[in-house]
């Protein structure tokens, strides 16, 4: 298949569900680390963003993911808004004038987001962070497109990575953001953030095929 | 939980409005995006001063907004940064064309929102300055964190560059001051009991009856140690060598003291401890030459309280006894 702009909005609503059904979910994993409001924070937003996206109707996939990103910067708050909001406003520049996605194309939306997301919140693998999620899925849908997967086979690569990398942020001592303020009592906890990036990879991976 | 409201989505925003129909004098309030203004921003020719963060540490910031303090205060929801957009329309409205500076507490969501809104209101031709705010003690191994957290030196900052804007400072000189201010304060708190989030419904953590959190952040972060419950003296002790020896102060240094309650300490308790801070200080020959005891920087309703000092010479006693009149905060004329 290539994705569409219906494709694309799909998702994005069917992310409101998610964010909706783990609000309790993630604001549990940052109350243990954090300050109790990733879960909250995320269903504030894309519930916003899906009120946005049926007013004003985008007409094609990058003006769908910048009114993504400007609804997400105005609604989240926190560090997941920027961070965020970032994400899908450079992911939004990597689609410019296409009418659907081809795999490259899904890689490249991912793959340039994902730049935003290290320029504005400067954490690196293993600072038990979202990037600790994202950082493999996107070798994992590079590694995939490389060897001519389609946009399916690469989504479930890079979802499986996602929830690798999440998990593997348990054992991990945060060093970026409130939970580094724990030390090593971050130790023996699963990242919010990094679940967020997973739920949102796995929702894609689950619609386009 | 059981706490004052009507619904846990209209708190912050019913808070406002109770925030501006008592204060009408002194502050406005706009809500879409929600910004607390000064009544009579902007002061032209003034350099604007804006500070923001999550709700649920009032009166920080929208009780310290008037003259000779804050000109806007973004409120964010409880413990949530506040957004860009909040940001920029209250640098906006406040920028009197002297440019505005930006007081920020060192979290990394306040950071990353208030980089996007400096951003935004610097493409729109107004000219910002950011400081960070980072004075919290109980944060050791910074270099490996995101740093000191921001805490009640916000508050002594908000209050100094308020006056030195006041008095026509322009935009460098009051963003110098800022950071003089962070560079000579120092601040630890502790936690009796937790506190509850409205929209979370139960305790942030668990802590005993027997315990205490020493160094504990100002939105229920744990801090450097869960120990046994102590007196106010050895507890005053602990927290007040903390911050000597941090910066270090020594004898002969005057300092600005602020007793701060968390939200849900009694006036009784903060007097009490502020006898055993003058008492400790007396004995290092550290004097105080000004002084704050009362809830200024709180965490919703956590018991416990926190200690900020600020080395101070003659500038900056000069700047903290001009007037101010804020919800907050007011002396002289």
């Amino acid at each position: 298949m290539a994705v569409s702009r219906d494709n694309l909005l799909a998702w994005i609503e069917a992310l409101q569900q998610v964010y909706s059904e783990n609000k309790e979910y993630l604001t549990k994993l940052d109350s243990a680390i954090g300050d109790a409001d990733h879960g909250i924070n995320m269903n504030r937003g894309f519930t916003a963003v899906k009120a946005e996206l049926e007013k004003n109707p985008p007409d094609n996939i990058s003006n769908a993911l910048k009114t993504v990103a400007m609804t997400l910067i105005k609604t989240v708050g926190g560090a997941s808004g920027p961070l965020y909001g970032t994400f899908f406003l450079r992911a939004s520049t990597a689609v410019t004038g296409k009418e659907t996605l081809e795999p490259a194309d899904v890689v490249a939306l991912f793959e340039t987001g994902f730049s935003g997301i290290i320029q504005r919140g400067k954490a690196e693998v293993g600072d038990k962070t979202m990037v600790d999620a994202w950082t493999p899925a996107i070798a994992a849908m590079n590694e995939a497109l490389t060897n001519g997967a389609t946009i399916q086979e690469i989504l479930n690569k890079g979802t499986g990575a996602a929830e690798e990398g999440m998990k593997n942020t348990i054992p991990l001592q945060a060093r970026k953001g409130r939970a580094s303020y724990l030390g090593e009592r971050s130790i023996g906890h699963q990242d919010p953030g990094a679940t967020s990036t997973y739920l949102m990879l796995k929702q894609v991976a689950e619609l386009w095929s | 939980m059981k706490k004052l409201i009507n619904s846990v989505d209209d708190v912050v925003r019913e808070s406002l409005a109770g925030l501006a129909a008592a204060h009408a004098d002194l502050v406005r309030v706009e809500y879409d995006p929600e910004v607390v203004i000064r009544a009579d921003a902007p002061v032209q020719g003034k350099v604007g001063i804006v500070s923001g963060g999550g709700s649920g540490h009032e009166p920080m910031h929208g009780g310290f907004v008037g003259v000779g303090m804050l000109d806007a205060a973004c409120p964010g929801d409880v413990f949530t940064s506040p957004t860009p957009d909040q940001m920029e329309v209250a640098t906006k409205a406040v920028d009197g064309g002297a440019g505005v500076l930006h007081i920020v507490k060192n979290y990394t969501g306040d950071v990353m929102n208030f980089e996007m809104a400096a951003e935004m209101a610097q493409a729109e031709g107004v000219n910002v300055e950011a400081v960070v705010i980072d004075d919290d003690v109980a944060v050791q191994d910074s270099l490996w964190t995101a740093g000191r957290r921001g805490v009640g030196a916000t508050v002594l900052a908000e209050k100094i560059c308020g006056a030195a804007a006041e008095r026509g400072d322009d935009l460098k000189t009051v963003a110098d001051l800022c950071r003089k201010v962070n560079a000579n304060a120092r601040s630890m708190g502790m936690a009796l009991t937790s506190c509850t989030v409205p929209a979370a419904g139960k305790p942030t953590f668990e802590i005993g009856d027997d315990e205490m959190e020493i160094g504990i952040g100002i939105h229920g972060e744990p801090g450097r140690e869960r120990m046994a419950i102590k007196s106010a003296h050895e507890i005053v002790n602990m927290m007040a060598e903390a911050i000597v020896t941090d910066l270090p102060f020594s004898s002969g240094d005057n300092v600005i003291a602020m007793v701060n309650g968390m939200g849900g300490t009694p006036l009784i308790e903060l007097y009490l401890v502020y006898n055993e801070l003058n008492e400790f200080l007396k004995d290092k020959g550290i004097t105080i030459a000004r002084k704050l005891v009362g809830n200024y920087i709180t965490s919703l309703d956590m018991a416990g309280c926190s200690i900020t000092l600020l080395k101070a010479d003659d500038e900056l006693l000069q700047l903290w006894d001009a007037p101010v009149h804020t919800p907050a905060l007011r002396w002289g004329e």
